[in-house]
């Protein structure tokens, strides 16, 4: 036991050093968002009846509750709370699956794993200290968000519980990344199994939730997510759910060490397999090569928004449900927009959910060419009588239109679902055109991407910083009472009030400009820049 | 350009990363047609100038002219004459090796496709591996057959056999004779000495940034000392032989002579051994290995005394 986890202690300093940046930022990240919402929560609705009288209507809904997770509606803390123990948990849990991988398999695939293991290192050091950092993290985040409610005044067990339905989650994710990474070959495969799982598990318990009891809502227990969901603070307090994920970690951690004790170094299970000799006779160029490389990641979105859109449109049939309240009709307005039927309204406020989301995935898309620079694959490329400018453009072209298709396919499939669920629904066009306006925000994201990193590479991961803020401002922004000049800053504030309102015609237009205008910038620079 | 038979002219080039001094006036000058060697130890520069000839790097100062092109302003013209095989070879990982060839040659426009079998058989890769499957060597020879195979007139290879083993090394020998054969302009980057000595007509040592030498290995080699060792019937002694001009290291042991000389004084010196009955002789031209270590010397000599 001693000699397989040798080192452990100056790999686990390792790990710190490297990551005293982005593990303290991420951990306060994460009480900020939990602490300050429910801080401008309670400021808003400051005793249990305006809270209920405002939200409770809001938190049963059967679409709502899909979202968000099952909430005890009795008090005015459980329902500060709300929006922040299911989005908080998946964040928690993602935090999980990069701190694991970033020690794990992106050493191993990156041959650093090899300099370190030919040290007097132990066979589980590495692993063991990946999953201590994660493990970290997680007990921080959630630690440290219990503390912060409870300092609000806010019902010390049920803060606690707060913080076991976070912790949940994470240790779930910490022991299933511990697998993923010994499975799959490469980091990219890893956080494919990794992720995918917490997909998986987030519409499973997302579909439980939106019914009250029967095998469905049952189902819910078979979700690591379910379960965070239903610790149900400031309610039920049922912290003992935290075993389940206790348990999770330990299967987890001990199935990776078993798979790790049996592979060879720089290997998976998933074992790696041969392809075509020659290249196919579209493999011509840049283009043809980035969207090749893309392809993976592509289809896993097309597939992950087939299943997001049948899963909203489905929802739609519920939303309807909701009673004229008038506090909580404001309460809608505010996350919304203020236009159309309340089935408007709740699509406006998926649309954003999802434009962020699809954001995201052409941010990554961009900052590839960054990646390839890093890895030296560029070297390879520029070379060859391939200009920067068609590099440049084919990955942000890459981007451009496998966020197009994106967007286009789960509105599609929303409408069409969504249509069936409910008759007073959005129309297909509506609810396709919803989801499509909001391209031009997406774009302006990937022009950002490409401008950082065709100018500036190592500053490339702000692009994550403005989608982070672009996130927790349409999420949050109209309860946090955040000061205006932060909510300018996210192009999703921009955004019109589809469906049932109008299209912000002139706000399109200029977001599209900036967009082209970032994206030209950044092909400028990067023409005139040293490539390393 | 008035010599047009110049494929690489480097003239002054300068260039630094913040306070690290990469190139400090670096001159080098590759003719049209000849496998060129760029030697020096790791951290010389060697690196930093292929990039700049390729375009991907911007020199602070200095001029570099790249088959009469400027590789910074016109590299995608340039690129699409050359071929360029990186020191450290990254694949994509999802893309096979055959792929990956077949990729790069339509990038550059164009492979051989005959030679392109020919290689792969000589060098024994397997195509069909994913380019996170393949070792370094492996890496390298999908690197190695793109180039070899493309009809680039001009051939930059960074270190190109550090992963190879001796019998793809010779592989890789013949390969350049062959680029040779086809007039094909070759710069050769290499730590590796004797790979340099048996494919490069012409030299130029790289240290701290700068040429410290250039020339044809005749021609570098008039500079150093010959070594000879002679077995004697009647010896003189050191200090006798010690007096004749041009000699030095002198030791004799038993019957045998050893000493270096000046190549201007090797016809003295054979002169002078003739009649003391030579019953054995060798005399060897310096190594690469010992011209270049002559040539650390006195630079690292040099730097060391202040000015």
């Amino acid at each position: 036991m001693t000699t397989r986890l040798a080192g452990l202690g100056r790999l686990l300093r390792l790990a710190l050093r490297r990551d005293r940046v982005i593990l303290p930022a991420s951990v306060l990240g994460l009480v900020l968002l939990s602490v300050g919402s429910a801080q401008a929560t309670l400021e808003l609705f400051p005793d249990d009846a305006s809270a209920v009288a405002g939200l409770g209507d809001l938190v049963g809904n059967p679409a709502v509750v899909a979202m968000y997770g099952p909430i005890s509606a009795a008090d005015a803390d459980a329902l500060a709370v709300f929006k922040t123990v299911m989005m908080g948990a998946v964040l928690v849990a993602v935090l999980a699956v990069v701190l694991v991988r970033r020690h794990t398999r992106t050493e191993e695939e990156e041959g650093r794993l090899e300099l370190v293991g030919a040290g007097a290192v132990g066979r589980w050091a590495p692993l063991a200290a990946g999953i201590l950092v994660a493990l970290l993290g997680v007990v921080a985040a959630s630690g440290l968000s219990s503390l912060g409610l409870a300092s609000l005044g806010m019902d010390p067990a049920g803060s606690v519980a707060f913080g076991v339905a976070w912790a949940t989650a994470g240790f779930a994710w910490v022991g299933v990344t511990a697998t993923a990474v010994q499975l799959a070959s490469t980091t990219r495969g890893a956080g494919g199994l990794a992720f995918g799982t917490l997909g998986a598990a987030f519409v499973l318990r997302a579909a439980a939730d939106s019914v009250d009891d029967g095998v469905v809502h049952a189902l819910g227990w078979a979700s690591p997510l379910g379960w965070a969901g239903r610790v149900e603070p400031y309610g039920p307090d049922r912290t003992w759910v935290l075993l389940l994920g206790l348990a999770v970690l330990v299967a987890g951690v001990a199935t990776g060490l078993a798979v790790l004790g049996r592979r060879d170094l720089g290997a998976g299970v998933l074992p790696a397999r041969l392809g075509p000799a020659r290249a196919a006779r579209s493999l011509t160029g840049p283009f043809a090569l980035v969207s090749r490389l893309a392809t993976g990641t592509v289809t896993g979105w097309v597939v992950g928004m087939l299943v997001g859109g049948v899963v909203l449109g489905s929802l739609l049939g519920a939303v309807g449900d909701l009673t004229s309240n008038p506090a909580m009709a404001r309460f809608l307005e505010a996350l919304g927009g203020s236009a159309g039927t309340v089935e408007d309204i709740y699509l406006a406020s998926e649309t954003r959910f999802v434009a962020v989301a699809v954001a995201a995935a052409g941010v990554a898309l961009v900052l590839r060419l960054g990646a390839s620079e890093r890895s030296g694959l560029g070297e390879s490329v520029l070379p060859t009588g391939t200009s920067r400018l068609r590099w440049y453009g084919a990955h942000v072209l890459v981007a451009v239109l496998a966020t197009t298709l994106f967007l286009l396919v789960i509105g599609a499939t929303v409408g069409v679902v969504g249509s069936l669920a409910s008759s007073s629904a959005p129309g297909f066009w509506a609810t396709l055109g919803a989801f499509a306006a909001t391209l031009p925000a997406v774009w302006v994201l990937v022009g950002v991407a490409g401008l950082l990193v065709g100018a500036r590479p190592r500053l490339a991961p702000l692009a994550w910083a403005l989608l982070l803020v672009g996130f927790v401002v349409g999420e949050l922004g109209p309860t946090m009472d955040l000061p205006g000049w932060l909510v300018d800053v996210s192009p999703f504030a921009h955004l019109g009030q589809l469906p049932g309102g109008d299209f912000a015609v002139l706000a399109a237009a200029v977001m599209t400009l900036a967009a082209a205008g970032l994206t030209a910038a950044g092909a400028l620079a990067y023409g005139r820049r040293d490539v390393a | 350009m008035d010599d047009v038979t110049t494929a690489i002219d480097v003239v002054g080039l300068r260039k630094s990363f913040g306070h690290t001094t990469a190139l400090d006036g670096l001159d080098l000058a590759v003719r049209e047609g000849e496998v060129h060697g760029f030697l020096g130890p790791n951290g010389s520069g060697k690196s930093t100038t292929l990039r700049i000839l390729l375009g991907l790097l911007r020199a602070d100062d200095g001029r570099a002219t790249v088959l009469g092109r400027d590789p910074w302003a016109d590299s995608t013209e340039l690129h699409r004459s050359l071929a360029y095989v990186p020191g450290d070879v990254v694949l994509w990982p999802t893309l096979t090796g055959g792929e990956t060839i077949d990729l790069l040659g339509r990038l550059r426009g164009g492979l051989d496709e005959d030679r392109r079998r020919r290689l792969v058989d000589a060098f024994e890769l397997d195509e069909t591996k994913k380019g996170k499957a393949y070792s370094k060597g492996n890496r390298q020879k999908v690197a190695l057959v793109a180039a070899l195979a493309s009809e680039a007139p001009l051939l930059v290879l960074d270190e190109p056999t550090a992963g190879l083993d001796p019998l793809m090394e010779q592989v890789f020998q013949e390969e350049l004779a062959g680029l040779r054969e086809r007039g094909r302009t070759v710069l050769l980057s290499s730590h590796v000495l004797s790979e340099v000595e048996r494919a490069c007509e012409r030299v130029s040592i790289v240290r701290a940034g700068r040429v410290v030498d250039s020339g044809t290995l005749t021609e570098l080699r008039h500079l150093t000392r010959t070594t000879v060792q002679a077995e004697l019937r009647e010896v003189p002694t050191a200090v006798e032989v010690g007096a004749w001009p041009g000699t030095h290291d002198v030791s004799v042991e038993g019957s045998t002579l050893r000493l270096t000389v000046d190549p201007d004084h090797l016809d003295a010196l054979v002169a002078a051994l003739a009649p003391r009955g030579v019953t054995g002789l060798t005399c060897r031209p310096p190594t690469l290995e010992e011209l270049f270590l002559a040539r650390y010397r006195t630079e690292a000599h040099r730097e060391e005394v202040p000015a």
